[in-house]
């Protein structure tokens, strides 16, 4: 389902919102008004060590008390204020975003390598299956997701999306058929330093579900895209892969193709796909996904949905249209499509 | 080791005192059951497919047909057709093609629910006698009026309707393609809908000539092949309808065999003679919600927003949310074909195991559009497996607007549910393009006998909806309190949203 | 009124496409489409004899149902130029999405550069008279000619060293004929495909489209006019008849 655009400054200089809104806009088509977001890196150099939380309230008593106890008790809060809203004619505000600025106590988690990561990781999968009003959407440092059900344009306004400056921005149009009044099910998906947009339909949903669920993780948010960014964390971060291999496990090359690879990239993808075969993602998507440190664009494995790529210097833009990259960018250059699950990276260079 | 010869599935028997010799049983039967030899008429029972045209046209009653007539040794699990399928596919090693719908005696809802009627504290309604509309409007309502009421007291209508099809029954007719069936039973068919007022479906194989006199009573249907479609076949219609799925095969391809790909129909589908007419699983300029509420608006571009757009799903799983996502599009009605629902060729192991009950599809479908909030942009149409007026009252009382009929018409035509449409030689002249198959079908009748089974259903449901003190078929549609469920389980009625029996 | 220019800026595509009804119910003869961005079905079931110009990115479904116009792009477009179109030309300065020509059912779609996946999937049509043809200068991906029932795809491979090189080509092809620059190696084709002899007779019969080509794109035709390609061709009209079994 949807609409998505992803760009990267890799020479990490700020853009604000309000040319990827515009561009977010330009497909509507892709949408039908009831939810659209935009996630940003690079927007909180004040308080860039810190954990930025930011959560969907729908009372600021009981939810917010019961959030509130549970980071006193993993962590200090730094800071905390409700993010600004504007209100827009075009949107119902169903909750209210509230942010939190959290620093995590790091000996509390025994036996993890990124036991911060994993205090966060733990207080999101928590908060947002067992605390009734609160949904931890966005949880990642430096860098924050805004979203809502509304047209692009009006979500952008609601959060004057204008008012933050990123080098990475993703959104995403959103077109609902299962959960359509329901903010936390407007993309882009985030956990920890991942971001994702998506669009499509993940088939393989009920194997990827429970194979990261068995990786402890707690799908709750009613979206076949939480996986990715779980999947993401897993092998990313847990297993320390780097994005390509990430996306290899994800969208890999077919058997008769590895059959007649050289011996030891055989063996390697071989290997990949006796050990990731349930985080194999099959159906229609074209996916972006980001971190602090760059973005990666990818469809499935026999291009189902479309992904075009642009580039302009230092930018580079990963659209489901042309038309989209270029209100962004109209001098944009090198236009073209990747191949199927060819991932296409972005890395920070600086 | 030979698997040798699987025992006969019918046998046929003539009653040699009857018999008067006129031969006219070897003459009806396209499957060649019989031959003479030295005046004595021999009988193949191998080739009967229980077609029974030899049985309706012999003037003696002197043919008899017996299912089975080999015992296997009995098996609750272990059944002469698991038997048999394995032997056929371990003879072929290929897909077993089938015909018609669901075969597998599943429970049927339609069965276990019981209507309501009137009594003291409401009086029923004689609808011979009394008002009764079955009017029935398909194509987006809108959710709310604006009018503007001047000063001299005129009230002018600010909201402007779109475009809906003005049914004068809640019956249609589904698609069934020119291809899969003969341009005769689409004739007769296009005749019937056209003198009860009401509408049916061309199917994917275009629009033949023929059928032009009937345009105004003909949903033109674009599938995944977009056999015969341009933008004439697009004007022509009443309405236009995109086919996803279809029930007795969700999740897969149209497949009309070559055999039945003659000269008319290689030229309405533009594909080469006697190559079989291949339509993919998916439309391959859909392969998302956003997708299809595209094609829908070039559909509506192409017409100048002036046509009804439908889109057929099979019901599957998640029917609900995907006709919600079609709500949210532009199109107007969302055809739902059941798990039982006919076709002429379909791999058994999805006509059999694939999908979900219409009962169930239409109920879920309903209360989730509602649930949103957009049940009134778009109709909802029931099909797959409605047998009678019942089936039809039930449907619409879980939430239809309307419903499609498709085996009950052809069998209105002489079609005895044989099963083997796929084989091009149905001798009803149904199923077949063999010309002298196709000629035994006379339009001026068989549009009267489908006309009639129309008309009769219509009536029915006019009767039950007196006795349920219901004189607008708007009062019965998702009337679910007017349903009680009868040996139901728990979770089966939680999703119909209707209470069991003396409850 | 013999040409008309309309600025597309920030319109939607349904008042686009009206003015373009208009226009040429007014006898416009040519119609410029400045700024455009993005907009979909443009011409869409159009019936006229008339050139219409795009200045800007197409959406996607360019031509969709159209019969009779010549739409020149001077940019890219969206996925589906020419889908199920029945009659006209679509030339394409530049390069096209997935699945161009889709359903193609006449007329011809020429684009300069590359197109994406299956290209001319479902292409179809009855005898010579009524024969859809999709001319790629650059080079195509995977799934090209997918279904083909009908019709002529040609990829040309200008400037590419491997024009074709993914998989599945006429995969489930039972009518029609893809021609591509070059080799094409054995594993790439799909299923019910096969090659066949490129002969003088075929280079006959592409000659007027390469030519057409170069006309448009202002190249030079000779140097395309070789034996230097590759046949492709339905194996049977009938590529999924051994797959079933009777009940």
């Amino acid at each position: 389902m949807c609409g998505i655009i992803g760009v990267i400054d890799r020479k990490r200089a700020l853009m604000d919102g309000s040319s990827i809104r515009d561009a977010l806009s330009l497909m509507n088509e892709r949408g039908s008004g009831e939810g659209a977001g935009y996630a940003a890196y690079g927007i909180y150099p004040d308080y860039q060590d810190c954990y930025a939380i930011h959560v969907f309230f729908d009372n600021l008593v009981e939810p917010k008390s019961r959030v509130e106890e549970m980071l006193h008790k993993w962590g200090r809060i730094v800071h905390q204020e409700a993010i600004p809203t504007y209100e827009q004619d075009g949107l119902k505000k169903s909750h209210i975003p509230w942010r939190y600025f959290f620093k995590p106590y790091s000996d509390l988690m025994a036996g993890s390598t990124t036991p911060e990561d994993d205090v966060m990781k733990y207080i999101v999968m928590e908060t947002n299956s067992n605390i009734q009003g609160a949904l931890i959407f966005s949880s990642g440092k430096n860098m924050g997701v805004f979203k809502a059900s509304g047209w692009p344009e009006d979500v952008a306004n609601f959060y004057r999306i204008e008012d933050y400056k990123g080098y990475i921005w993703l959104a995403h149009n959103r077109y609902p058929t299962n959960t359509p009044g329901w903010w936390g099910g407007a993309h882009p998906f985030n956990l920890l330093d991942w971001a994702v947009v998506h669009n499509g339909e993940i088939t393989s949903y009920g194997t990827n579900r429970r194979y990261v669920e068995s990786n402890g993780y707690t799908c709750s948010m009613f979206t076949d895209t939480e996986v990715v960014a779980y999947l993401f964390d897993l092998l990313g971060r847990r297993h320390g892969l780097p994005e390509d291999i990430v996306v290899k496990a994800l969208a890999p090359p077919f058997w008769d193709e590895i059959d007649n690879m050289p011996e030891k990239e055989q063996e390697l993808n071989h290997a990949i796909r006796l050990t990731y075969g349930p985080a194999l993602m099959n159906g229609p998507f074209a996916i972006v996904v980001a971190t602090h440190e760059g973005i990666v664009g990818f469809t499935d494995r026999i291009k189902l949905r479309p992904l075009v790529i642009g580039e302009n210097g230092n930018r580079l833009y990963i659209s489901s249209e042309e038309a989209a990259i270029r209100v962004m960018d109209p001098e944009v250059q090198n236009i073209h499509m990747p191949r199927a699950g060819e991932p296409v990276i972005g890395r920070l260079n600086i | 080791m030979s698997l040798g010869s699987v025992p006969l599935k019918y046998k046929v028997t003539i009653d040699r005192e009857q018999c008067m010799h006129c031969m006219r049983c070897i003459d009806n039967c396209s499957y060649g059951v019989y031959h003479k030899e030295d005046d004595r008429i021999i009988i193949d029972s191998r080739k009967c497919t229980a077609c029974h045209h030899c049985i309706s046209m012999c003037p003696r009653d002197a043919i008899s047909l017996k299912e089975r007539p080999v015992d296997y040794r009995s098996h609750p699990l272990w059944t002469a057709e698991a038997r048999e399928d394995i032997i056929n596919q371990a003879r072929t090693g290929k897909i077993i093609l089938a015909g018609m719908g669901n075969a597998k005696p599943y429970p049927v809802i339609f069965d276990r629910l019981v209507l309501d009627a009137c009594q003291v504290t409401n009086p029923s309604i004689d609808p011979l006698r009394e008002p009764m509309e079955l009017r029935t409007y398909l194509g987006k309502k809108p959710s709310r009026l604006e009018i503007d009421k001047k000063d001299n007291g005129d009230i002018e209508l600010k909201t402007k309707l779109t475009p809906n099809l003005k049914l004068e029954t809640p019956i249609m007719i589904g698609h069934m393609s020119y291809g899969a069936i003969s341009l005769n039973a689409q004739l007769s068919l296009a005749k019937a809908v056209e003198k009860t007022g009401t509408f049916m479906g061309t199917g994917e194989g275009g629009l033949h000539e023929a059928i032009y006199p009937y345009q105004k009573n003909m949903i033109v249907q674009v599938a995944s092949g977009r056999f015969g479609v341009d933008i004439n076949y697009l004007e022509r219609g009443a309405a236009i309808e995109i086919k996803i799925g279809q029930g007795a095969k969700p999740g897969i391809g149209g497949h009309l065999p070559g055999e039945k790909v003659c000269q008319d129909v290689s030229c309405t589908r533009m594909i080469p003679l006697g190559s079989d007419a291949i339509s993919p699983a998916p439309h391959h300029d859909i392969y998302s919600i956003e997708d299809l509420a595209q094609l829908v608006r070039s559909l509506k571009e192409a017409t100048e927003w002036k046509k009804p757009v439908f889109v057929k799903i099979a019901a599957v799983h998640n029917a609900a949310a995907i006709s919600a996502g079609i709500a949210r599009s532009s199109a107007d009605a969302v055809v739902i074909d059941g798990f039982r629902g006919g076709s002429g060729a379909t791999p058994k192991v999805f006509r059999d195991n694939v999908g979900i009950p219409i009962e169930a599809a239409v109920a879920s479908v309903d209360q989730k559009l509602k649930d949103q909030g957009i049940r009134n942009k778009i109709s909802v149409i029931a099909s797959g497996g409605i047998r009678n007026s019942a089936d039809i009252a039930k449907s619409i009382a879980l939430g239809a607007d309307a419903v499609y009929i498709g085996t009950g018409a052809l069998i209105a035509m002489g079609c005895r549910v044989c099963g083997q449409c796929y084989r091009g030689m149905c001798p009803w002249g149904i199923a077949t393009q063999r010309p002298d198959l196709v000629e035994r079908l006379d339009p001026e009748v068989e549009s009267e006998h489908v006309a009639n089974l129309i008309r009769s259903w219509t009536l029915e449901l006019s009767e039950l909806m007196g006795a349920a003190g219901i004189n607008s078929i708007e009062s019965l549609r998702s009337n679910r309190s007017r349903l009680r469920g009868y040996m139901l389980d728990e979770g089966t009625l939680d999703v119909l949203q209707v209470k069991p029996v003396g409850a | 009124m013999e040409k008309v220019e309309i600025d597309a800026k920030g319109m939607h595509y349904t008042p686009l496409n009206e003015m373009i009804r208009e226009a040429v119910r007014n006898g416009a003869k040519e119609i410029i489409l400045d700024n455009v961005i993005g907009q979909r079905f443009i011409a869409d079931g159009l019936k006229a004899d008339v050139t219409i110009r795009i200045n800007g990115v197409a959406g996607g479904d360019l031509g969709m149902f159209m019969n009779g116009p010549t739409c020149i792009v001077n940019g890219n477009c969206d996925h589906a130029p020419g889908n199920t179109m029945d009659g006209g030309t679509i030339v394409i300065h530049g390069s096209a999405g997935d699945a161009a020509a889709h359903s193609m059912r006449g007329g011809k779609l020429f684009v300069k550069n590359n197109i994406g996946y299956r290209g001319g999937i479902h292409m179809k049509q009855y005898e010579e008279e009524r024969k859809p043809v999709l001319v790629v200068g650059g080079s195509s991906h995977a799934f090209l000619g997918e279904y083909m029932a009908g019709g002529l795809i040609l990829v040309l491979g200008i400037g590419q060293e491997d024009p074709a090189k993914d998989r599945g080509i006429g995969s489930g092809i039972h009518g029609g004929m893809i021609v591509i620059r070059g080799e094409v190696k054995d594993e790439l084709l799909g299923v019910g495909a096969r090659k066949a002899e490129f002969g003088e007779k075929e280079l006959e019969m592409i000659t007027p489209y390469v030519e057409e080509f170069c006309k448009y794109f202002d190249t030079e035709p000779s140097g395309l006019l070789d034996m230097n390609y590759t046949c492709i061709v339905p194996a049977s009209t009938r590529p999924f008849a051994g797959k079933y079994t009777w009940e």
